[in-house]
């Protein structure tokens, strides 16, 4: 268990250190979001019916920004062979650091989704019932992001193939996001069906992306 | 007393074939000089060791280990990359370490001064030196205690200071009836290390004086 403490403590001090990048997904979805009202005009009605989708996209884009630094860093300098030899299982160890960059880029987008959404025409119900789907979506963005992060990890600047690798991936979950903050928005359909699912998709992620990742090292190590 | 036994190895990477048929034995107290060419397979023979490599063919056995633990969890893996993080401090880089490890963290401390870093915990790995790097990565051997130490070309980058002290180390380890391979091209220091020559001819290990 120090083990993976150790692993958690680390990324997580890694991330608020200079060039750990911790910010750069909260100011790309921050940009994502304050262009939308310029590029969409300023039709508060349209902006209040697009909104849950554009926090979305934009949490959806920035997480998939941040998603080569989870394991490319450590395999780049060696401390992905240091962790092969340490006592802990990989599929935990992956698991270690995929929470710690959930927590470093992931919360972030939820903590900020209400502020953004003011400028959306969002109520204040609206952005809180956001944030909370994004609070429940965002693990599975990381956790099937850490599939694609180890399947391109020895590939060096494999950042777009893992974007493409892992887009197609996210969309149930951008699709039960978006169903579930609307549900609470506008009905019909009663919130708790879309957020069951996207709850649940979060959990399967949980569960197979660290093994599926740890098969995908382990595979890769040539 | 442990006893590390690779017999009628083969490696492939890439499609090529590294190296093939290569054995050794490695008793505990005893270093195995591993040298040839480049590209002659030194690297992926310890790699093969720490578990970061799949033979393609062959027998890797350790006797007398920890049954609890694979052999890769028992080694130490000191490669061409020294995993330190710029971004933290010398104290910082080696307390990870030793927690991933599984050591003492009162160890380290005192594993820093040994390698003549001990004024530098709180500096930001990002300004060592190639030296002073490779010196923090060594350090990680005396902070947690693993019988298997296996070092490629570990002199690369030290002076002639650092050279004996990790030649004082690494016969410090083998008295501690510990195992060491290393891959080098030059002499180590250590009495008695048994050779294994890799390359076109790749045989059997021999002892030489």
């Amino acid at each position: 268990m120090t083990a993976l403490a150790a692993l958690l403590a680390r990324d997580l001090r890694l991330a608020v250190r200079v060039g750990g990048g911790a910010l750069i997904g909260i100011v790309f979805f921050t940009l994502v979001v304050t262009l939308v009202p310029f590029a969409a005009g300023p039709n508060l009605p349209l902006l209040a019916r697009l909104g849950p989708a554009i926090l979305w996209l934009g949490a959806l884009l920035a997480s998939l920004l941040a998603l080569d630094r989870l394991l490319a860093m450590d395999h780049e300098d060696g401390t992905l062979d240091l962790i092969l030899t340490a006592r802990v299982p990989l599929e935990l160890a992956v698991a270690a650091k995929a929470l710690a960059h959930w927590l470093t880029t992931g919360l972030p987008l939820v903590i900020v989704a209400p502020l953004l959404g003011v400028l959306l025409n969002l109520e204040p119900k609206a952005t809180g019932t956001i944030a909370l789907t994004l609070l429940a979506g965002t693990p599975a963005l990381t956790f099937i992001g850490l599939i694609g992060a180890a399947l391109t990890v020895a590939l060096r600047r494999g950042g777009l193939l893992l974007t493409i690798l892992v887009l197609p991936l996210t969309v149930p979950v951008l699709i039960f996001g978006v169903a579930a903050s609307n549900a609470a928005i506008a009905g019909p359909v009663p919130f708790g069906t879309p957020f069951t699912i996207l709850c649940a998709l979060t959990l399967i992620s949980i569960v197979i992306g660290p093994l599926a990742a740890a098969i995908a090292l382990r595979q890769g190590l040539e | 007393m442990i006893r590390l036994v690779g017999s009628d190895l083969s490696c492939v990477r890439g499609g090529r074939q590294v190296f093939s048929r290569v054995g050794f034995t490695v008793c505990a107290g005893e270093a195995l000089l591993v040298t040839g060419p480049n590209g002659a397979g030194k690297s992926s023979l310890l790699r093969l060791v720490a578990g970061l490599l799949q033979p393609q063919h062959g027998r890797l056995e350790l006797e007398g280990g920890d049954l609890e633990l694979t052999m890769a969890e028992q080694a130490h893996y000191l490669g061409h990359q020294d995993a330190l993080k710029p971004s933290l401090s010398v104290g910082e880089n080696l307390g990870f370490w030793t927690a991933l490890l599984g050591g003492q963290r009162a160890k380290s401390d005192d594993a820093l001064a040994l390698v003549g870093l001990g004024g530098l915990a709180h500096l930001p790995a990002i300004y060592l030196s190639a030296g002073q790097r490779r010196r923090l990565a060594i350090a990680r051997l005396i902070a947690v205690e693993r019988p298997i130490w296996l070092l490629d070309e570990p002199t690369s980058v030290l002076d002639s200071a650092a050279q004996a002290m990790l030649a004082d180390l690494i016969r410090a380890h083998l008295s501690g009836r510990g195992v060491a391979l290393v891959a080098s091209h030059g002499p180590i220091g250590v009495n008695g290390a048994k050779q294994l020559r890799l390359g076109r001819q790749a045989d059997q290990g021999t002892e030489s004086p």
